[in-house]
């Protein structure tokens, strides 16, 4: 599984609960669906920091990185590098 | 005084001040007042006369100020409804109040489009943005939808005719309920206007204020700090939620922010936020808080990372808009009082007889007086009766909140629980916030929501839900050995439960419903 689906299937068993509506584009964006919230995004750390091997700084935890499934597979990709 | 004259005042005494900074873009009082006065003119032209609701869909953007005043000015009744929500709770509020017209934007389609064709009351969408894959003239909706740019093209900057007077409602907001159904809690201009003039008196608000709002719009602590910034002639920097928190703190420090306000989740990540402490903030001049008192913990350790922000530990129902606030030179003397009523409004405790509490720390029900206090639930005689009752004169009706609370000799309140909210156990009185505090004050425990279940020898147990900080293990026995050194036997949780989240209400406050 790449990077991607991993992360969708992240977001759709604990933020979607994997319901009919559960689709989600790629591009859309997490804060403007309302799909992370904000305790959310911290478990959305975790996940990413636990299942990619990566450090997530603070400074790092902005919208260019991590406001969509194909940004925060692009932050992943250029960490790992 | 009119609400939308706030505004208009600022405009004519600042024009060239700006008023709202949001994604990157900045306008002045000038530049909103006569967007303001554009969209007032459309909404008219849309069909809305002297007196109906126009529900406000978006996201935190100038584009949401715009129509508030925009839809004031119409002589309208303006509902801003929280944009995380879904199809069938809009619909319920739509037709609850009968909204006529609707604003939105195209990415909030998906949800308000299948609302408004079950709310039949509504005759108009105007729509900001692109909606993606198909022009919104195409949909299919049986309404009128028009863009945003098509609504105002020809509209004149100069104010319309006013019609409305300061005792006509200004606005609806919808709080949850006890019975499961969202209240609209109807405040007129007065009680806006009112309720705007004690705090920006209290927060001693000054003209070069810019505060920092990540709350949402719907959100009637996010509201006022557009309504208030409009009196007092402030620039309000508007972010759509503390999601990013390290974007957030950016903005705080690029705008140089003086104000700030925050609930308490949002103190709870900035405190686990590691690389804060070496970042300065001298130009933050108060932090507000309310939703729910804030942890002493909490209070240690914002006072750490702000030092020279005064805090302002505050309480306040929609009902009324706020209740309390401490007076920031007390706040190390009675770190846990959320104070004393605010300017311009009576506070004090009743028994269950409905009699006035003199004697210090009896618990009992927190009663508001003053033109704060709502005109009552949107067409909803019998919740309404439940909380505004006869007051003092003939002509007014005072807030019974709900809310229990003790006061100190000074006159400081404290709050104990909601009415139906304290345990009974061993026939003892147990605050669930008392016992939550304890919790609270545990390294690594992040959040916490203590109830009463039934239990056959002591009546009712308590039952603590507990959150542990990532990374953090903590057994049930570690917590109550702590717990067992701080409160007193009857207090007590009988169970421990750990939860990788509770569950909150629309505005970020931790809910028990659902907790068992």
């Amino acid at each position: 599984m790449d990077s991607k689906e991993l992360i969708r299937n992240f977001i759709r068993e604990n933020f979607l609960f994997d319901s009919d509506d559960a689709k989600i584009d790629e591009e859309d964006s997490f804060l403007e669906n309302g799909i992370v919230d904000s305790t959310g995004i911290l478990e959305l750390v975790s996940f990413v920091e636990d299942e990619f091997g990566i450090e997530v700084k603070d400074e790092e935890l902005v919208p260019d990185n991590f406001d969509s499934i194909a940004k925060l597979a692009g932050f992943i990709e250029r960490k790992k590098g | 005084m009119l609400v939308q004259e706030f505004l208009e005042r600022s405009a004519e005494r600042l024009p060239d001040k700006t008023a709202i900074v949001a994604a990157g873009e900045r306008l002045t009082f000038a530049q909103i007042d006569a967007e303001a006065n554009r969209m007032a003119g459309a909404l008219k032209k849309l069909g809305v006369q002297y007196g109906d609701r126009v529900a406000v869909f978006m996201d935190n953007g100038w584009e949401v100020v715009v129509s508030i005043f925009g839809i004031l000015k119409a002589d309208a009744v303006f509902l801003v409804v929280n944009p995380t929500t879904k199809p069938q709770k809009l619909s319920f509020i739509l037709n609850n109040c009968r909204a006529t017209a609707l604003v939105t934007q195209a990415n909030k389609l998906k949800n308000a489009l299948p609302a408004v064709e079950s709310a039949p009351s509504i005759e108009a969408i105007v729509v900001r943005g692109e909606a993606r894959g198909a022009d919104l003239e195409t949909i299919d909706s049986g309404k009128n939808i028009v863009s945003w740019e098509n609504a105002l093209e020809g509209m004149g900057e100069e104010r319309p005719e006013r019609k409305g007077i300061d005792i006509d409602l200004a606005s609806l907001i919808y709080t949850s309920g006890s019975t499961g159904n969202p209240k609209g809690v109807m405040m007129t201009h007065q009680n806006m206007v009112a309720a705007s003039t004690s705090i920006t008196t209290y927060l001693e608000n000054r003209e070069d204020d810019i505060i920092l709002n990540v709350l949402p719009l719907s959100f009637d602590y996010g509201l006022y700090q557009v309504i208030m910034a409009a009196q007092f002639g402030g620039t309000v920097v508007l972010e759509k939620s503390f999601l990013y928190p390290y974007a957030v703190i950016k903005l705080l420090k690029e705008e140089k922010a003086t104000g700030l306000p925050i609930v308490p989740t949002i103190s709870a990540i900035l405190l686990q936020m590691k690389e804060l402490k070496n970042e300065n903030f001298d130009q933050l001049r108060y932090i507000t808080n309310t939703a729910a008192a804030l942890p002493v913990k909490h209070i240690i350790g914002l006072k750490e990372l702000f030092p020279t922000a005064t805090i302002y530990s505050m309480y306040g129902l929609t009902e009324c808009k706020r209740v309390s606030y401490l007076p920031p030179e007390e706040l190390d003397r009675r770190p846990t009082s959320v104070g004393k009523g605010m300017p311009n409004e009576q506070v004090y405790l009743v028994d269950d007889e409905g009699v006035q509490i003199t004697e210090p720390g009896v618990i009992g029900e927190l009663v508001v007086r003053g033109a704060n206090v709502m005109k009552g639930y949107w067409e909803n005689p019998e919740e309404t009766e439940k909380v505004l009752k006869p007051g003092p004169y003939p002509w007014e009706r005072i807030l019974y909140t709900g809310d229990l609370f003790k006061m100190d000799k000074d006159g400081f309140l404290y709050f104990v629980a909601r009415k139906d909210d304290i345990i009974k156990s061993r026939g003892e009185k147990v605050s669930p916030k008392e016992v939550e505090n304890v919790l609270y004050s545990i390294d690594g425990v992040l959040e916490a929501a203590v109830i009463g279940v039934p239990d056959e020898l002591l009546g009712e147990a308590v039952k603590a839900f507990v959150v542990l900080k990532d990374g953090v293990n903590l057994s049930e026995k570690e917590i109550l050995a702590y717990c067992s050194k701080r409160l007193e036997d009857f207090m007590m949780p009988k169970y421990i439960e750990f939860r990788k989240e509770l569950p909150k209400t629309s505005t970020g406050k931790i809910t028990k419903k659902n907790l068992a």
